[in-house]
């Protein structure tokens, strides 16, 4: 099943992954200006470019599980994965300073302010070095172990998104904890592995 | 009422635009039925208003279970285009048609000793999704000082435009509190109790540093996860600028009287 399933995923290339993502950023936009996305487009647009980041940042985290656990590899599509979530979250910050806030002024009073906006503006800035070094002169460049080193920062930075995300809503909301509880279980699956590399 | 006292708001109601029935109806928070803002549009269908009743209850000269009729039938109802504060810090306007709950709290007969005002929403475990997730407790609870409730500006609604009230904006009768944010207005109303003491409020409860039970829009009060010093209009679209908020909500002149001498940071 595993082998199937690999074997059909050597044809398909990555690419497809930015031409959706952007497909779908500029697809919501639209909807958001023609008003399809309900009279308060801004709040529609901040929260799904939101919740996209998160899901790509879980379906990035899951790439290393799958092969581990299940023996399905989806390595060569981490990047785009990781990239695009990136870029979706920019999408999400920009909204959210320019079409909400409006105003530099606002932006930092709500970073500086906001212990919920200050950690997911601290998740974003967390995963800006790993964008810039998502490529392959970057990876020769740093050396393979302070490369990967470098991206185990993506663990702080979407614990840091979950966390923005169950601290946003108002009551007991059961969707942020499902991200959450998510993220947690495959950061845990984590954790036996390197601990056998600890002490290998 | 008589005329004289809402001549005042009715004169600065003159520039409000009134969002669409549409913005109205699509856009609410109503969690019995849901935490998305569509939710209640898409799940309040369901919610059974035949029959309503009343409970009138605790500090009042005739106390039972009311019938619409009974609570509101013969009293003078008018429309009212009141701007509606979230304290999520957006905003609309809405021109509902109802009764000033003053008028109601007359035909019940407040006795000596009340002070406060409670209000219950219906809960209908049956009808209402968000009931079954308990999101929040329920029943939603809210309340008003007797002089807030017997204010002209507090307005008990039972239609938006020339509608009977919406179920996802709280069929078949409703608070109305426009200098408050919009949970003070409870929807669904089922009961309503004259209680000496300062009843509990549903928010409040649940997180009493971010929601008190004053809850007067502010500008100069902001909730600890977000500013109230500026709101975006519903209906406005992806561009439209935000706007300052507005102490009391506009309502600063008719309102301001009931709390002087209050410090607003402490009772917010």
């Amino acid at each position: 099943m595993a082998q199937a399933i690999n074997q059909a995923l050597r044809r398909v290339p990555a690419w497809p992954i930015y031409l959706l993502g952007f497909a779908w950023i500029g697809a919501l936009f639209y909807r958001g200006a023609t008003g399809a996305l309900g009279p308060e487009p801004v709040e529609a647009l901040e929260h799904a470019y939101g919740e996209l980041a998160l899901q790509l940042l879980i379906a990035g985290l899951a790439v290393t599980p799958l092969r581990k656990h299940a023996g399905i590899n989806l390595l060569k599509f981490r990047r785009a994965i990781g990239l695009m979530a990136f870029y979706v979250l920019i999408a999400h910050v920009l909204v959210w300073a320019v079409l909400d806030l409006q105003s530099v002024a606002r932006v930092w009073a709500d970073i500086v302010k906001r212990p919920y906006i200050t950690i997911g503006m601290a998740g974003f800035l967390l995963l800006v070095p790993l964008a810039l070094s998502s490529n392959n002169l970057s990876i020769r460049k740093l050396g393979g172990a302070t490369w990967r080193r470098l991206h185990r920062l993506v663990y702080p930075a979407v614990i840091l998104g979950a966390l923005h995300y169950v601290w946003l809503v108002k009551g007991f909301e059961l969707e942020p904890l499902l991200y959450a509880g998510t993220i947690g279980v495959l950061l845990l699956l984590r954790v036996p592995r390197s601990r056998r590399l600890a002490t290998a | 009422g008589g005329f004289g006292a809402i001549a005042s708001p009715a004169l600065a109601q003159d520039e409000l635009e009134p969002n669409s029935l549409e913005d109205i109806t699509s856009y609410n928070n109503f969690y019995e039925f849901g935490t998305g803002k569509n939710d209640p549009a898409r799940n309040a269908d369901a919610l059974e208003t035949a029959d309503w009743r009343v409970t009138v209850d605790g500090l009042v000269d005739n106390p039972g279970e009311y019938s619409l009729e009974d609570l509101i039938g013969g009293l003078t109802e008018e429309e009212r285009i009141y701007r509606f504060r979230c304290v999520e810090a957006w905003s609309m306007v809405v021109p509902w048609r109802g009764i000033e709950l003053a008028d109601i709290l007359d035909r019940i007969g407040v006795q000596d000793g009340a002070r406060f005002v409670a209000f219950e929403t219906a809960v209908q475990p049956d009808n209402m999704v968000g009931v079954r997730r308990r999101v929040i407790p329920f029943p939603y609870v809210e309340g008003l000082r007797l002089d807030e409730a017997r204010h002209p500006l507090t307005l008990m609604a039972t239609g938006i435009y020339d509608q009977p009230m919406p179920n996802q904006n709280g069929a078949p009768i409703r608070l109305v509190v426009p200098w408050k944010y919009g949970f003070k207005s409870i929807k669904s109303i089922v009961r309503i109790s004259l209680v000496e003491e300062e009843p509990p409020a549903t928010w409040n409860i649940i997180n009493p540093r971010e929601y008190g039970f004053y809850s007067n829009v502010n500008p100069n009060v902001d909730h600890p996860r977000w500013s109230q010093a500026t709101e975006r209009e519903i209906g406005g679209g992806l561009f439209a600028p935000r706007k300052p908020t507005l102490m009391f909500n506009g309502y600063e002149e008719e309102v301001a009287s009931l709390y002087e001498g209050m410090d607003l940071q402490e009772f917010f």
